[in-house]
């Protein structure tokens, strides 16, 4: 018989997220520190609008792009957040979660050997779906004195002729770094001079500490070269009604819309009905949340101080990436006694990219009370450690 | 900082100050002192503890009474409610839009108890019109607290 596969996709390596997973669930009663969704509940008044459209039989397809009433909402949301406006008719489609988004934004953007650059640690599928896409992955190595940003320096290195995007994945998952005004000043202005698109993956943007988030599409002559992406599963606490949105210049949409509607048709009626709920009553959610993250933040952050954890304060999302470079042992390493020893799952840095290695993700989107508990554990197995 | 304070110690009021000047990012003395001023100005009433007290062996029965009554010159409904509310056995006392002035939360340890109060106390009172009482059944949410199930982790344990 023939090899059923194709190459290109036996040759990408596994999440190594996966790997862990399998580890962890094999472990009987440990805590996590490890998930990246929230913990709270869709509000009710969103899950109810959910009921409701299904109780009225809203049971069929959208058009491709979404429902219009959904695609207004969004642009009212982002005009009156990040001041960028964006015509629903033609600059908006309505995605399965931020993933599909990033997939097919690749997709209608690449040819063979494009190069796209991915500033890493970062969220697992960039890499893989560039490459599916027929691009060419170019890792940038974010660094720790930097708290991890982009640097413009970092930037211009990385480019070359064949450089045609570049990921902004900022608020950013795993570090919880953020991209102030003048630093995506300094992005924008290189991406201008080179002719350079940007993928900007926003999907955290509503969980940002240090003032408001600000995105690289409301910088002069950057909304027509930047798709913008975000969704509803991190802000409305909605990840398993996987649903999400990119807005950008028509000719790219119009193009993604055409893979969406081969692969995919329309995302989830019940969840854009929802979903227009929470655009247009999910404010004060919003507001109760974040403030929820950023006590835990903090708490966690002066955790870590008092136990002599190296890590930079981390801005957004919910995660903090701590150091563990002291106790001489690999991400894994240290991930995997943790978990043995003391029984806290949390990620290894370097499932993240290589340049992960000697740090951890660690989720906050957990109660004080869970991360206490956690973090008494954390502490036992750090004491032990600098004992020996 | 008071209203992010009182948000917090609305769901906790037995958190540590240290803990709580920590998650608000002030300084511990700071969290303290706004306590204080709040405590006497009168915006902070107390730190109960909300129990359950279904699932102990304590019998208790509580009853939401409708109380129509007629308002006294010069006092308004003041003067009743104060008559109503000094009753220990009386939990709360609210002045109600709508079809009857005072909702009065009553307990007490059994039926007869609270049905004693009522004939004997509450509907003997001059100024009162009428009564009408509703024995509470099941508590499923107080205080924004549901009572009935405690929610589990349904996340998966380790997620990108």
């Amino acid at each position: 018989m023939r090899n059923p596969l194709s190459e290109t996709i036996v040759n990408i390596k596994p999440s190594g997220i996966r790997k862990f997973f399998d580890i962890v669930s094999e472990m009987k009663d440990a805590i996590s520190l490890g998930v990246g969704e929230p913990d709270f509940d869709t509000p009710w008044h969103i899950r109810d609008e959910g009921i409701y459209s299904l109780e009225k039989g809203k049971t069929f397809y959208t058009s491709n792009s979404g429902l219009m009433e959904l695609r207004e909402e969004i642009c009212n949301y982002l005009s009156r957040r990040v001041g960028v406006s964006y015509v629903p008719k033609s600059e908006v489609i309505i995605t399965v979660g931020g993933s599909e988004a990033i997939d097919i934004a690749l997709r209608a953007m690449l040819d063979r050997d494009d190069e796209v650059l991915i500033p890493q640690p970062s969220y697992v599928s960039y890499e893989p779906c560039t490459i599916l896409a027929g691009g060419k992955p170019v890792i940038i190595n974010l660094k720790a004195e930097n708290e991890f940003r982009l640097t413009k320096q970092e930037l211009l290195d990385a480019i070359t002729d064949k450089t045609k995007i570049l990921v902004l994945p900022f608020p950013n998952n795993p570090t919880g770094a953020i991209m102030e005004r003048k630093d995506l000043e300094d992005i924008a202005e290189v991406c201008i001079e080179k002719d350079i698109f940007v993928l900007s993956d926003e999907i955290y943007s509503e969980l940002s500490y240090k003032g408001e988030h600000v995105s690289i599409a409301s910088l002069p002559g950057m909304k027509e070269r930047t798709i913008l992406i975000n969704g509803f599963s991190k802000a409305y606490a909605m990840t398993g009604w996987r649903l999400g949105y990119a807005c950008g210049p028509q000719e790219i949409i119009s193009q993604m819309t055409k893979i969406h509607q081969f692969a995919i048709m329309c995302a989830p009626t019940t969840s854009q009905y929802a979903a227009i709920e929470a655009l247009k009553n999910g404010d004060n959610d919003v507001a109760m949340m974040r403030d929820a993250y950023n006590q835990r933040r903090r708490f966690l952050m002066d955790a870590f101080r008092k136990m002599g954890i190296d890590c930079f304060e981390p801005f957004g999302a919910f995660y903090v990436f701590p150091c563990i470079k002291e106790f001489g042992m690999t991400s894994e390493e240290f991930a995997t006694r943790l978990l043995q020893e003391e029984k806290v799952a949390v990620v290894p840095g370097t499932a993240f990219g290589d340049c992960g290695e000697g740090f951890l993700r660690i989720s906050y989107a957990y109660s004080i009370e869970n991360l206490k508990v956690a973090l008494a554990r954390i502490e036992s197995f750090i004491t032990r450690l600098r004992a020996q | 900082m008071r209203e992010e304070i009182l948000r917090i110690i609305e769901r906790n009021s037995r958190i540590d100050t240290g803990e709580l000047a920590v998650r608000l990012g002030r300084d511990e003395s700071d969290v303290v002192n706004e306590m204080m001023k709040m405590e006497e100005e009168g915006i902070i009433c107390g730190y109960h503890t909300m129990i359950n007290w279904e699932k102990t062996t304590q019998e208790t029965v509580t009853a939401l009474i409708e109380v129509r009554v007629t308002p006294q010159r010069g006092e308004g409904f003041d003067k009743i409610a104060e008559r109503v509310y000094k009753y220990p056995e009386v939990k709360s006392v609210y002045l109600i839009s709508g079809g009857f002035d005072l909702l009065v939360t009553l307990e007490g340890k059994t039926l007869k108890e609270v049905s004693m109060f009522i004939s004997d106390k509450l509907s003997t009172l001059d100024t009162v019109i009428s009564t009408s009482t509703h024995f509470i059944l099941k508590k499923y949410k107080d205080h924004g607290t549901i009572m009935t199930k405690k929610k589990q982790d349904e996340r998966q344990m380790i997620t990108p």
